[in-house]
Order: C-alpha cells, then sequence, then structure tokens
C-alpha cells in the first residue's frame, strides 16, 4: 500500500478538486468562454475560491468539534495553502492582465483605495502563514506557531472587506462570507475561554500527520 | 480628432448580419479570437460558442444617415453588449437583465411628458417618434465601473423630442423616470436602489445634439435588457446616466433628485460626466477596461480614459467656469 491510511489515499482527491476551479479558470480562458469581460471574470472568480477556501480552512476546527471527526484537520494545511494559491492567482491576474501597462496607476492604487490595501494587505499576511506551514517549521515554533496562524481570522476578514468595499451597491453575497466569517468566528468563543485555562492540545493531532 | 461627422447616408438597413458573422470569422482565421494564458494554449479549433453568432433578434429599424462619433474605434459584439448590462431591475449580476427580461413587455409603450411645459399629456410611443428622423449613433460607453463599450445606437437628438412640447423659460432641469413594473421586473423585488429609477439632465445638457433619445441599437429595435423601447444615451457621462424604459419626461426648476446620486452622494454626483481626474471614491477612474472587437482578449484591454469620454470639444463648454471636483 502506498498510503498510510484513509486520509492519505483521500488527499491526492482532495487536492484536485481544489485544483478543479482554477482548471476551470484556465479552460475557459483557452476556449474563449470567459463572457464579455473576460479579465473582470478571471479577478472575480480567483477571488471568490481564495475566500471560500479561507472559510473552509477556518471552519477545519469546529468540523472536527461538531462531528467529532478529529482527521479533519490533516487537511487544514492544504485547504490554507490552496487560499494562498488562489489569492496570488488574483493578485497576478489583477497586476499582470488587467493593471498591464498602467503600473504607475498600481502603485497609487494600493495606498489609496482601502478595498486593494486590505487585500493587498491579506495576501502579504498569508505568505508568513505559507512558509512556515511545513511540520519543520511547526515543531520549531512550538507553541508560537499557533499564535502566528491565529493571522487566519484577521486575514479572512480582510478578504471579506476587500470584497464588500469594491461592490458598488448590492451586499447580499458579501454579506453571506461576513456571516459566515462571524459564525466561524462564534463557534470559536467557548473554546477560547476554556483555552486560556488549560493548554492547547492541538499540536499533538498536527504533528501526527 | 474625434469629430461629429457623418460618414455615409445609408439607405435603409445598416451591416446585415451575414457581415458580423465573416467578421468573426475572418478574425478567427488570423488567430486573434482565442489567446491562452500561456503562449501555447492558442487554440486553432474555434470554440462553438463564439463561432456560431445567432442572428440579431428584433425588427430591423429604417435609418436615414449614420455618424461615428467613436473615431472609428473598434465596436463591441451585439452578444457583449446585450449580455453584459447593469439594468438593476431584472437583478445585480452584469448576465441578470439579458436572463431575466424576457417577460417584459415593451409594447404598446406610453410616455407621459409633465411639468413646466406649454403642451403635456401622455403620449403613445408612436406620437413620440412620429416625425422624428432616426439615425445611427455609434458611441462610446463608458460606465462608472471603469470598463466601456462601442455601440452603434439608434435614435434622434432628444432636444428635437423636448421642443416639440413647448418648455417654459422657468424650466432649467429635465427629469427622468424608468418604468415600474415588479411583476415583469423580477430586481424590483429587492430594494437595492429607491424604485422607480430616475435621471435627470441640466437643460442644455438635455438639448445638446450629442444626447440621444434611443430606441435601438446594431440596426434593430432595443432588446429588453438594453431599455426598450426607449433610453437615453447620454455619451460623455458615466453610463447609469442613460435611464431605460422612459415612462415620464418632466420638466422642472430645480435639479432633480436621481437615483444613484441619492444612494451615494459621495460616489454619484448629478453631473457624473466622465473624468479621468476626479476618482470614484473607491477605485480610479483613470483608465478603464475596453469590450469591443473580437469580444475576447486577455489583454491589452485596458486603455485610458479621455475626459468627458473623448466629447470634451463638443460638451466642455457646458461647463466652463465650473469646478468640476466639486460637480462631479
Amino acid at each position: 500500500m502506498f498510503f498510510r491510511d484513509r486520509i492519505a489515499l483521500a488527499k491526492p482527491l482532495a487536492f484536485a478538486l481544489c485544483l478543479l476551479p482554477f482548471a476551470h479558470l484556465v479552460w475557459d480562458a483557452t476556449h474563449g468562454t470567459l463572457g464579455p469581460d473576460p479579465v473582470a471574470q478571471l479577478e472575480h472568480r480567483s477571488g471568490d475560491w481564495a475566500l471560500r477556501l479561507m472559510l473552509a480552512t477556518l471552519a477545519v476546527t469546529p468540523l472536527r468539534r461538531l462531528s467529532g471527526w478529529h482527521k479533519a484537520i490533516r487537511f487544514r494545511r492544504m485547504l490554507g495553502l490552496f487560499a494562498f494559491f488562489y489569492a496570488s492567482v488574483h493578485l497576478t491576474i489583477y497586476l499582470v492582465i488587467d493593471l498591464g501597462g498602467f503600473w504607475s496607476q498600481l502603485l497609487g492604487e494600493i495606498v489609496k483605495r482601502p478595498y486593494i490595501t486590505v487585500g493587498f494587505a491579506a495576501w502579504l499576511l498569508l505568505i508568513p502563514l505559507a512558509l512556515t506551514s511545513t511540520q519543520r517549521m511547526m515543531r520549531r515554533l512550538g507553541r508560537h506557531w499557533q499564535q502566528l496562524h491565529r493571522l487566519a481570522y484577521l486575514i479572512a476578514l480582510l478578504g471579506v472587506l476587500h470584497y464588500f468595499w469594491l461592490v458598488k451597491a448590492d451586499h447580499r453575497e458579501p454579506a453571506l462570507y461576513l456571516a459566515i466569517w462571524i459564525v466561524l468566528m462564534l463557534v470559536r468563543l467557548p473554546r477560547q475561554a476554556r483555552a486560556a485555562r488549560t493548554p492547547p492540545t492541538n499540536a499533538a493531532i498536527l504533528l501526527k500527520d | 480628432m474625434r469629430r461629429h461627422h457623418i460618414i455615409a447616408p445609408l439607405p435603409s438597413s445598416i451591416t446585415p448580419d451575414p457581415v458580423y458573422r465573416r467578421r468573426r470569422e475572418l478574425l478567427k482565421l488570423l488567430g486573434l479570437g482565442a489567446v491562452g494564458l500561456s503562449a501555447g494554449c492558442n487554440s486553432p479549433a474555434a470554440p462553438p460558442a463564439a463561432t456560431a453568432t445567432p442572428p440579431i433578434p428584433g425588427k430591423t429599424m429604417t435609418i436615414a444617415r449614420r455618424v461615428d462619433d467613436a473615431g472609428g474605434e473598434s465596436q463591441t459584439t451585439y452578444a457583449d453588449a446585450t449580455h453584459y448590462n447593469n439594468y438593476y431591475e431584472f437583478g445585480t449580476g452584469k448576465a441578470d437583465p439579458a436572463a431575466n427580461s424576457g417577460r417584459f413587455v415593451p409594447r404598446p409603450w406610453s410616455l407621459e411628458i409633465a411639468g413646466l411645459a406649454e403642451k403635456t399629456g401622455r403620449y403613445t410611443l408612436e406620437d413620440i417618434l412620429g416625425g422624428h428622423a432616426l439615425e445611427e449613433r455609434i458611441y462610446r460607453m463608458r460606465c462608472v465601473e471603469a470598463w466601456s463599450m462601442v455601440i452603434p445606437w439608434i435614435g434622434f437628438p432628444l432636444g428635437d423630442l423636448l421642443k416639440r412640447f413647448k418648455p417654459l423659460a422657468a424650466a432649467k432641469y429635465v427629469a427622468f423616470t424608468t418604468v415600474e413594473r415588479p411583476a415583469q421586473m423580477p430586481g424590483l423585488a429587492y430594494p437595492v436602489l429607491d424604485w422607480p429609477y430616475r435621471e435627470g439632465l441640466r437643460m442644455d445638457e438635455a438639448m445638446h445634439p450629442l444626447t440621444l433619445l434611443t430606441v435601438g441599437m446594431y440596426g434593430r429595435e432595443l432588446p429588453n435588457q438594453n431599455g426598450a423601447p426607449l433610453r437615453l444615451v447620454v455619451p460623455w457621462k458615466y453610463g447609469f446616466k442613460g435611464i431605460k424604459a422612459i415612462v415620464k419626461i418632466e420638466f422642472v426648476e430645480r435639479q432633480p433628485r436621481t437615483t444613484w446620486n441619492a444612494a451615494a452622494p459621495d460616489e454619484y454626483g448629478f453631473y457624473s460626466n466622465v473624468n479621468p481626474a476626479v476618482d470614484h471614491p473607491r477605485w480610479s477612474q483613470k483608465t478603464e477596461r475596453r469590450i469591443a472587437g473580437t469580444g475576447f482578449n486577455l489583454f491589452g484591454n485596458r486603455i485610458a480614459t479621455l475626459p468627458f469620454n473623448g466629447y470634451a470639444e463638443q460638451v466642455a463648454h457646458l461647463y466652463s467656469g465650473m469646478d468640476l471636483r466639486k460637480n462631479f
């Protein structure tokens, strides 16, 4: 058997699944089926998936607690890294394809436009998380690893804000993402309160993989 | 320079469908149709969705002359201009108006003329159009969201219509209202804006020869999603000033309340002239993404936005002495 257990077997599948929206995007881009404003489509869809995967990453822990399926944690890093991947694709499309040739405009934009500022900040903050996502870094950072990776809550919120601020009038969809973020934070509250009294035990499970 | 010049007087209908189709195929042959993300991805096999351009629906309109006011810039395809719309009465997604406007009944139609004019009353669409020679005007259309199109509209100068009702000297502005039909316009169920949609122009703007009362596009009657049967096109202003499905025109003394201005006064001014020097508070207006040509280009869509959308020569004088940063 190549695979240690069923989770190890499921991982390539999950990987392929996470890559599917990207494959779809490339397919549409190469077949001219992105609609009248292809660049906007590329931006919206890559951004949507970055946000969705970011929230999915944050949903892993509550899911474990509610379902008792503790092995779910072993998918978390992959989800987080894919969130970073889609955020990077999103930023690259904006920089290279959309703003291509008008980069002088960009430098001003990052500072001047709150929605671009928060979006860019979210991407920047994802970098240290991606870099410290390896098991070695996890061991090395020990207790600090978890503290650092709490940034994920803030990053997801920045992502939601980024979406909220670019919408012209219909805020229903970004509001839905915000609601999901709030729920994901609320379900953590009682635990966080208890965690303050007892030391965390997550590390042991994380390092098993 | 961009001048208001006549290209050629045409006997009747313009560019027939086969020409549209041939143009696409030609571009496909040249390999401009599909541009991949990476260089190796160019697919010479044309995608079926892009080649099978269906004939343009709707009744052909007879036009008296054709004017290119877009400096020969390449036109947006009919498919793109009719499937990428902001018309919140049918939903807030760009594809919603095309998908949700099938139940809308644009004919018969009546238009109310009200306010400070010698003649007022309710008129049928035929009354309104009677006696006006239709012309094709190819205009740039710049959306406040920083994308743009080039569209061949069909209509006649709004001023020619307004003069018929002899506006009084006290009439300083013209106010427009869109129809409100919840049963036919599903977007009205959600109060994303304060319905019905309202727009307005200063009298001199309304009387300007570029301001087009529009009934058709691409040689045919307007499709529902583009504002059938009667809409406004004001090419030097952001697209939302071009109110659709107009049921009321009123001559008023004071600057009328307009929908987007009321929704966010700091973001959408009453004038809303295209101005690269005055950014939207949340995004830049210096450049725009042009949706035109083959309909599918990944690169090179972004172009510089011109003051008054390139119509400064014709309209800048209307605003001389005004602070355009304050009166944005």
